[in-house]
């Protein structure tokens, strides 16, 4: 197990520094945004992440309240917080290009809004999981999982249709528009590098997680062992 | 006990309980009446100016003085173990669960009735579009309210934290449901814009997440 994670984290810091490369250096400036146009690069797979994080989550609660499996519990934290913190990446990346591209630091143009809400919803989950150490915390943090991933369509329609629509940012030209291949490249390395860093950090987070039950189940079966020392 | 039977108990018990103490309906309505006043103190509105924000000041009043309530239902329980013995109990747990939600509704309602006037007379309301309009959207906000407040009251009455913890989980879920209320509220007073969409979209809201309460209370409350 050690070594294959070890490996793969070598594969993904060989990745990242491919992509650093193709970002800063293979990939030309863009025309009209100049230099910033490259937070793209590191944007996009930010958030690319962060969208499969959180259905992960969902999934994996589903899993623990039909299963009851601790294993299933320990992946829906690891995918929480990984997806919270990419999920704040992203959040820090938008303004840094917006201010100079757009002129303003934040608009609440319906994409934003909805990013937004999705992190203070998450955020909850992960403020409910802090206050109920021990417990029944899985079951209950499982649950609030599953309206945090319903309430997320709703937020979608709602933001859509009751906000106020604000002028909408002219967007410069797409990645998609007539884009230059170096550019296309650079995109696609660091796409694959940060799928591969988020996997490692859920990884990661996740033997955590699990050494994390392996003692709380120790010290649960040491008190029962002798119960004089529970009170301490 | 059936469901039924358990449900009008529950309720009739809430109830006589709340308007013998009147412990959360109190300081619910003094809460919102302080909400209330401070906002008209901090704008100076033309009516104007009051059509257009009125609907998001009621909403957020309501909002922060409904927690009073929701952090209630469940903490009154805990005397006595209450709790526990629902919990033992043979009874339906959903029956326990929707009439709880039902007797915050009603109390989510008085307090509806009591600001709305409040706010009328304070910022100089007149509602340029129909009335029961207003009514069907303070009825269905209400709900979208109390229904996911009484699900997460159940959640955070079994942590550390307890009352500080409910505001915390509640208001980010209610989130939408709020945008819908206040567009719709908006909407009427200032008889510009849709009001059907945002009714439907808080109907379904309220079925939805009626539907999930209902089935994931019990799991929550026998949560071990």
């Amino acid at each position: 197990m050690k070594s294959k994670f070890a490996v793969f984290a070598l594969i993904t810091f060989g990745l990242l520094t491919w992509g650093l490369y193709a970002a800063m250096i293979g990939a030309p400036t863009e025309a009209t945004m100049g230099p910033v146009q490259r937070i793209f690069y590191y944007h996009v797979p930010c958030a690319w992440v962060m969208l499969l994080c959180f259905p992960a989550n969902f999934l994996a609660s589903v899993a623990y309240l039909a299963k009851r499996n601790p294993l299933f519990d320990a992946f829906a934290v690891s995918t929480a917080e990984v997806g919270v913190v990419f999920c704040t990446i992203v959040l820090i990346q938008g303004p840094i290009w917006a201010k100079p591209v757009w002129g303003i630091w934040w608009t609440w143009d319906a994409r934003l809004t909805s990013t937004l809400v999705l992190w203070l919803i998450y955020v909850s989950y992960l403020i409910l999981r802090k206050f109920s150490t021990g417990g029944p915390n899985p079951v209950l943090s499982a649950s609030l999982a599953i309206f945090g991933c319903v309430d997320a369509a709703f937020v979608w329609g709602a933001i859509r249709w009751f906000r106020t629509q604000h002028p909408q940012p002219v967007f410069g030209s797409g990645p998609n528009s007539g884009i230059d291949p170096r550019m296309l490249h650079a995109f696609f390395i660091n796409l694959a590098a940060f799928t591969c860093l988020g996997i490692l950090l859920v990884w990661l987070r996740f033997m955590l997680e699990q050494a994390r039950q392996k003692v709380e189940e120790a010290h649960a079966m040491k008190a029962l062992a002798s119960p004089a020392k529970v009170a301490r | 006990m059936t469901f039924a039977a358990t449900l009008k108990n529950t309720l009739a018990k809430d109830q006589r309980l709340e308007w013998r103490s009147k412990d959360a309906i109190n300081s619910m309505l003094f809460f919102a009446l302080l909400v209330v006043v401070i906002f008209s103190f901090s704008f100076d509105l033309s009516p104007e100016e009051s059509r257009l924000i009125a609907g998001a000041l009621v909403w957020v009043a309501l909002l922060f003085a409904a927690v009073v309530a929701l952090n209630q239902t469940w903490a009154r329980e805990l005397r006595n173990s209450v709790l526990d013995a629902y919990r033992i109990a043979p009874a339906p747990l959903e029956s326990l669960f929707l009439a709880k939600t039902i007797g915050n509704f009603i109390f989510v309602g008085v307090l509806e009735l009591v600001i709305a006037p409040l706010f009328v007379v304070f910022y100089n309301l007149r509602s340029i579009g129909p009335v029961y309009d207003l009514v069907i959207a303070s009825v269905l906000g209400n709900w979208a309210l109390v229904v996911n407040g009484t699900f997460f009251g159940a959640i955070s009455i079994r942590t550390r934290s307890r009352e500080v913890l409910l505001p915390l989980l509640l208001f980010p879920i209610s989130i939408p449901a709020l945008l819908a209320a206040v567009n719709a509220t908006t909407n009427t007073l200032t008889g510009e814009g849709s009001v059907y969409l945002p009714l439907v979209f808080l109907a379904v809201y309220d079925v939805v997440f009626t539907t999930i309460g209902l089935f994931l209370f019990e799991t929550v409350l026998q949560a071990e």
